[in-house]
């Protein structure tokens, strides 16, 4: 029988380790009130440092065909960036492995989902990680609102939706360009962030949105820049409220509308029902959903009070196949249960995270910060296992665990430590019977049991 | 998402196994006299080794009758070895071996590993070659290291594990290297049915494992569906696709290990699976003898000369059931065979007092009765070998084994 610790652990945390007691949610709640231990342990770069870094690195590449030794400069520059996106793989995974239950570390993978950024453009390249930890996960028990405009008036947003190049039809550089809107953030602030496709928005309210987000750019240094000549004059209105005047255009309006935005019963509704959807399943109890919602409205979108509600109610807590876990989650949990220390990864060698965790994650369908588009990765169980994607997880329990763990544990005890009270009568069997450690050990991580939470 | 190619999968698949390749290997080391001119090579046959179906009792007169969906004998395609004795045709292709006395058997051997057929139990107790009551302890180190522990003037390079596991039977106090080749994924017929298990009550993992891609992508084999009929397509694919694989890495565990033992290696170990033949046992078993068969003509063709200063054992944690169970196959039981090949056996026989399969003469009823301790095979072949003293082998590499008669196992 399984019990609600061992359930909430592997259900809203990062999965059992064998060193740390199955969590309560009640615990687990109160753990985000708490200081972030994780991100003191395993720190990554500032926005700032990997802002400077993107300086350099466009300088030396600029000059690499001056000389040979131009050209080295560069490559070495090159290697160093190659290094630190593996290197924020290490730390993310670290993190969600040293954590006592890896609620936070759960739910920042959730809200950096939510928010997706991809891709190597401008000062992008190597800073979303950073991004993720300077304008997300300090969020991720505040408020929506907060979360949201950290996210949005963030450069690597900015430049992603390609907000930079959106322009004021009757803002002085539009006049004097004849640049025109780009609606790509404003459109996926609503759609994605916010109300939602069924938020009643209109083509209307997505132009406006764009007119009142133009004046967002991003500085030489690759900070966040506000430029009222290329802002549309005048204010605009979506979605019934009024924000700006015929005065400067200012960033304070941006914000205002994004603090409505966040607190609309249409974003509770749409955010709350993907929070749900995502811990638990493709089809949440209706009254879960209500209830997380009601939340959201009457405090505001405190975050730690919708993640309390979600955590809590009854519906939360049926037993039984859960959502099939994303490979990153899954990586997670596995290492936690083959208790690999966290550090050992981040002192692992490239090579290694390249070809036991990076290669693995992208053949199992999640490329490392490589969502397919703003969207993010997708929810829906199925998209997740197919006859390639199940056979690339297979393929990592066969394989990974021996290299990781040299002296394997007993399959039967192994499924102990993985699942607890959760492992099921026919895994315990399957771990019994199998020919060897490596397959008994590879047995508990590819069955239902162990990939769904 | 795209869909992977072929070529895609193959390229991750390796780009997994690969990764142990860095070995200490590639430092080059001074030269080290080794300790001896002889070479022992150890096999650990994992998931329990039908001893019975690998070298049949034909004429036995009870045999057949517990088996009678098994080919038995040299009527169903074996070949005699003595007139009582058959050897199971997966193994055919050594015959010139066993012709030249570089093949032989013993029969009815076990470990001192009594009744609970746990095979992680039962593998560990064979690789610590220790006794009964050290059962579900956790091992400190395995027998072949204490064996060069009493080596005079072995070195690291002297001992040698080849494959992706840590070998219990090379852990210890004497240095030895650990090799693993940038082996392929190939699920053993056994995984792939636990596997089944695991997924039939889940539609999505079910449906997507049931997938014939599923097969062709992870396991990329050649495959010869032959005539056969469609509900043993999806089984036997996976079978052969499965053995395909794993001749590969036989071959080249072998390959690896023969190399290295040319050079200064003396004493090499590594892992063969597929034994576990609880239903289907009639190809199964010919598919996991087949990689045996190929390792050990990889081993004699590689070690050139050296092959006739060489001992290869192959053995396994425990045998399976006298009788044939509910789905063609066999279950855990007790006594088995031992296989020893190479230059340096006097092979061309099956030694071991046969104990009879008729009523009473079973162990629990079920189980070929094991009439001789597997350590005491290997402890004469050491002593052979390399000249390991009484009071070494079981006092400290098999401690508390009785040595008993010598079999004259060597030339």
């Amino acid at each position: 029988m399984t019990s609600p610790n061992t359930l909430a652990t592997i259900r809203f945390g990062t999965g059992l380790r064998p060193e740390f007691p199955a969590a309560s949610p009640e615990a687990m709640l109160a753990a985000l009130s708490e200081p972030d231990q994780m991100v003191t342990a395993f720190p990554l770069d500032s926005y700032e440092t990997r802002a400077a870094f993107r300086i350099e690195y466009t300088r030396l590449q600029r000059a690499r065909n001056d000389s040979e030794e131009a050209e080295a400069a560069f490559r070495d520059i090159r290697d160093a960036l190659n290094r630190e996106v593996l290197n924020q793989m290490a730390v993310t995974l670290a993190r969600g492995v040293a954590d006592p239950h890896g609620l936070r570390e759960r739910l920042v993978w959730f809200w950096a989902d939510h928010f997706t950024t991809v891709g190597g453009r401008g000062f992008m390249r190597g800073a979303i990680a950073a991004y993720i930890d300077e304008q997300i996960r300090p969020h991720v028990a505040g408020r929506f609102g907060d979360m949201l405009e950290a996210a949005i008036l963030h450069p690597v947003m900015v430049l992603y939706l390609d907000q930079e190049r959106s322009y004021g039809p009757n803002s002085l550089t539009g006049q004097r360009r004849g640049a025109s809107l780009n609606e790509n953030l404003a459109r996926e602030l609503l759609e994605l962030h916010t109300v939602g496709t069924d938020g009643g928005y209109t083509q209307d309210d997505v132009r406006q949105m764009a007119e009142l987000l133009t004046g967002l750019g991003v500085t030489r240094d690759g900070a966040l820049a506000f430029r009222p000549n290329n802002a549309e004059p005048g204010a605009e209105t979506v979605m019934g409220n009024s924000y700006g005047s015929d005065g400067q255009a200012r960033l304070a309006d941006i914000r205002a509308a994004l603090h409505d935005l966040a607190i609309r019963p249409e974003t509770a509704a749409h955010v709350s029902r993907k929070l749900a959807d995502h811990f638990l399943s493709d089809t949440p109890d209706p009254g879960l959903v209500a209830a997380m919602q009601a939340v959201w409205l009457e405090t505001g979108g405190d975050l730690a009070a919708v993640t309390a509600t979600l955590l809590t109610h009854p519906a939360a807590m049926t037993p039984g196949p859960g959502r099939v876990k994303q490979p990153l989650h899954f990586l997670a949990s596995a290492l936690r249960a083959l208790e690999v220390p966290p550090e050992g990864l981040i002192r692992a060698p490239l090579h290694r995270l390249r070809n036991l965790a990076a290669r693995p994650m992208a053949a199992m369908g999640q490329g490392w910060q490589n969502a397919s588009g703003p969207d993010g990765y997708f929810d829906d169980d199925a998209e997740w296992i197919g006859p390639q994607t199940l056979a690339a997880r297979i393929a990592w329990c066969m394989t990974v665990p021996s290299e990781l763990r040299p002296q394997l544990p007993d399959p039967r005890a192994f499924a102990r430590d993985a699942l607890g009270d959760a492992a099921p009568p026919d895994l315990q069997l399957a771990a019994a019977r199998a020919e060897s450690r490596i397959e008994g050990v590879g047995l508990v991580l590819a069955s239902p049991a162990f990939q769904r939470s | 998402m795209s869909r992977l190619t072929r070529r895609d999968l193959l390229l991750r698949a390796s780009a997994i196994g690969c990764s142990a390749a860095a070995s200490p290997l590639m430092t080059p080391i001074a030269f080290a006299s080794a300790p001896t001119d002889n070479r022992l090579v150890v096999i650990i046959l994992r998931g329990a080794m039908d001893g019975l179906d690998l070298v049949q009792p034909y004429g036995d007169p009870d045999f057949s009758g517990y088996r009678p969906d098994f080919a038995i004998g040299p009527a169903a395609g074996a070949q005699d070895l003595d007139g009582f004795f058959a050897l199971h045709p997966g193994l055919g292709d050594l015959m010139p071996l066993w012709q030249a006395g570089e093949l032989g058997f013993a029969h009815a051997v076990s470990t001192p590993y009594r009744n609970q057929r746990s095979h992680f139990d039962g593998q560990d107790l064979l690789e610590a070659g220790t006794g009964a009551e050290t059962v579900g302890r956790s091992y400190e180190d395995g027998w072949l290291n204490r064996l060069v522990q009493t080596l005079p003037g072995a070195t690291r390079e002297t001992a040698l594990a080849v494959g992706r596991e840590e070998a219990l039977i090379l852990r210890g106090a004497a240095p030895s290297v650990a090799w693993s080749p940038a082996s392929r994924l190939g699920l053993t017929p056994a995984t792939a049915d636990l596997l089944g298990m695991l997924y039939h009550d889940d539609p999505l993992f079910r449906e997507a494992f049931e997938d014939a891609e599923f097969y062709s992508d992870l396991l990329h084999g050649a495959f010869d569906g032959g005539d056969m009929e469609d509900g043993d397509m999806m089984e036997a694919m996976a079978d052969s696709i499965a053995a395909s694989n794993r001749s590969v890495t036989a071959r080249s565990l072998a390959s690896f290990a023969a190399e290295r033992l040319r050079e200064d290696a003396r004493i090499a170990s590594f892992s063969l699976g597929g034994w576990d033949t609880h239903r289907g046992q009639v190809n199964r078993m010919g598919g996991a003898l087949r990689h045996l068969s190929s390792a050990i003509s990889e081993l004699r063709s590689g070690l050139g000369p050296d092959w006739d200063r060489t001992v290869v054992l192959a053995m396994t944690e425990f045998g399976r059931t006298v009788r044939q169970n509910g789905s063609a196959g066999t279950d855990h039981g007790t006594g088995s065979a031992l296989v020893m090949a190479g230059g340096a056996i006097r092979g061309g026989r099956v030694v071991g007092d046969w104990p009879g399969l008729g009523q009473g003469d079973l162990f629990a009823d079920r189980d070929l009765m094991p009439t001789r301790d597997v350590r005491a095979y290997a402890a004469w072949a050491m002593a052979g070998l390399f000249g390991t003293v009484r009071a070494a082998l079981e006092g400290q590499i098999f401690p508390g084994l009785d040595l008993g008669p010598d079999p004259g196992l060597l030339r």
